[in-house]
């Protein structure tokens, strides 16, 4: 797999390989983590996200909060991120662990398109994304569990599609909605509830908050909105145009509509 | 037992040089120049998807005239030190100037040491975030290197479109006028004649661009709009 490809007589190389992963792997070994006994150690966590398809494409949200055992490590992670122009991964788990698959994930899309000068497609990346996982298998043994979300624009269907993978790899697509991550039962409680097929932006952003506050009432380790601070949960959409950050201020009206239904608590 | 007859080594130096050189001479143009809002890469280019310009990192862009195996070879081991670099360090310390140095010391090996000199020349260009942070290297076939000021021709009739270049040029053009004026200057070698829009490529390192990566390849249609316009 790290040897590049060779023609069988002569035994010169044949062809550029287009991926970056390899390329780290044969130049710089040492840079990729390696086993340990991790298991044993507190690490940080991410908790929960979601992914879901609405009328333009896709919605993918999560919450802020990592915890390493009892202790919260940090009330602003950010666990959803654009892989590139089109897609868009979540990741819960190990969070030093997560966060540096997303890296290499994102680094891979952008090398394979610069050196072939194509994008690839969106079940190219999300093959691509269930080998990585599959590579990290020894270390998730080790407790270094990331089990993320994908989702993406497929511009070949003209249509948004998400794709839900477990610890060994394995890959499934979902046609509806899919959570991860310690809150992921109670959000997708949620979600069963109250996704429908054709939502607009404005309702897809609202279910999305509903969702992940459910979490955050039913899940210690997820954290909810945080109306005081100004913290509030990171939401991303793929649409036709692309993969865009949702603003502040549309997350916190969906936020503040959720609760406003909810009312005081009796 | 066979053993080679003595050659002077100006004289092997002289003859690769000249190797090169025709080799090159033989191939169509690019021209590369600051204007407004970045640096411009325009190439004449028969073929929509063998490129001659391409995106190396965020802020950077390579462009290759001459033998397409052998630049192309080149481009890719250029976005692999630019990537591993940026994974390794960080993205803003990955600089045109370390990867000029590299194509440099690497065409110089070959220059010197294999049989056969590659037979291109390279440009490798930069923007930064500042109104006039631009820079152009220029790599020739036997490692040597410029960075030159404002503009830069290679490749087939590179001399005559510097002469052109250096009456020409100013400051300050928008995109538009920096493209036509390219166009128009390429049309004027070897002889005067026209140059169909659909074999023009063109790429910009747009520093007013909202996103990270500074890259952005014109659309044979934009091109062509440009040009009509």
């Amino acid at each position: 797999m790290t040897d590049p490809l060779r023609l069988p007589l002569a035994g010169t190389a044949f062809g550029a390989s287009p991926s970056f992963i390899e390329l780290v792997r044969q130049e710089r070994p040492e840079a990729f983590p390696v086993l340990g006994d991790a298991a044993h150690i507190a690490i940080p966590h991410g908790t929960t996200v979601l992914g879901f398809k609405y009328a333009d494409g896709i919605v993918m949200a999560g919450d802020r909060r990592a915890t390493a055992g009892n202790i919260i490590a940090d009330a602003k992670m950010r666990k959803v991120f654009a892989a590139d122009d089109y897609s868009a991964i979540a990741i819960a788990g190990a969070a030093g662990q997560a966060v540096e698959l997303v890296k290499l994930f994102q680094l891979e899309l952008e090398h394979y398109e610069k050196i072939t000068g194509d994008r690839l497609s969106l079940d190219g990346k999300a093959n691509r994304l269930a080998q990585m996982i599959r590579q990290n298998f020894p270390l998730a043994m080790q407790g270094l569990v990331v089990v993320p979300l994908f989702g993406g624009f497929d511009e070949r269907r003209d249509e948004g599609r998400i794709f839900y993978y477990d610890a060994t790899g394995g890959r499934w697509e979902e046609d509806d909605f899919q959570t991860t991550g310690s809150g992921g039962q109670p959000a997708k409680n949620s979600l069963k509830k109250r996704w429908r097929p054709g939502l607009t932006r404005d309702d897809a952003l609202r279910v999305a908050a509903e969702a992940l506050i459910d979490a955050a009432e039913d899940d210690a380790a997820t954290g909810g909105p945080d109306v005081a601070r100004g913290i509030w949960p990171v939401m991303l959409t793929v649409t036709g145009r692309g993969a865009d950050d949702v603003p502040d201020a549309d997350i916190r009206a969906a936020v503040d509509e959720v609760l406003r239904d909810r009312g005081p608590s009796s | 037992m066979s053993f080679m007859p003595y050659v002077a080594p100006e004289q092997l130096m002289k003859d690769r040089s000249d190797y090169a050189h025709k080799g090159i001479a033989r191939g169509r143009s690019v021209i590369a120049l600051e204007y407004r809002d970045g640096l411009l890469l325009l190439a004449e280019n028969p073929s929509a998807t063998l490129h001659k310009i391409s995106e190396v990192y965020d802020r950077i862009a390579f462009a290759g005239v001459g033998k397409y195996s052998e630049f192309e070879e080149l481009r890719i081991a250029g976005i692999r030190l630019a990537d591993l670099r940026g994974y390794q360090y960080g993205r803003e310390d990955v600089k045109a100037r370390d990867l000029a140095n590299a194509y440099s010391q690497a065409l110089s090996t070959i220059f010197t040491q294999q049989m056969k000199p590659y037979e291109i020349e390279l440009l490798v260009g930069e923007v930064d975030g500042e109104d006039d942070g631009t820079s152009i290297y220029h790599i020739l076939f036997d490692g040597s290197v410029t960075d030159e000021p404002a503009y830069v021709a290679m490749g087939g009739h590179a001399e005559e479109l510097t002469d052109a270049l250096r009456d020409r040029y100013q400051a300050g053009w928008d995109l538009e006028t920096a493209v036509r004026t390219a166009v128009q200057m390429l049309a004027t070698v070897p002889e005067a004649r026209d140059v169909p829009a659909a074999q023009i490529e063109v790429g910009v390192l747009d520093r007013t661009r909202d996103a990270r990566r500074a890259f952005r390849r014109l659309s044979k249609d934009e091109v062509a709009s440009i040009l009509a316009g």
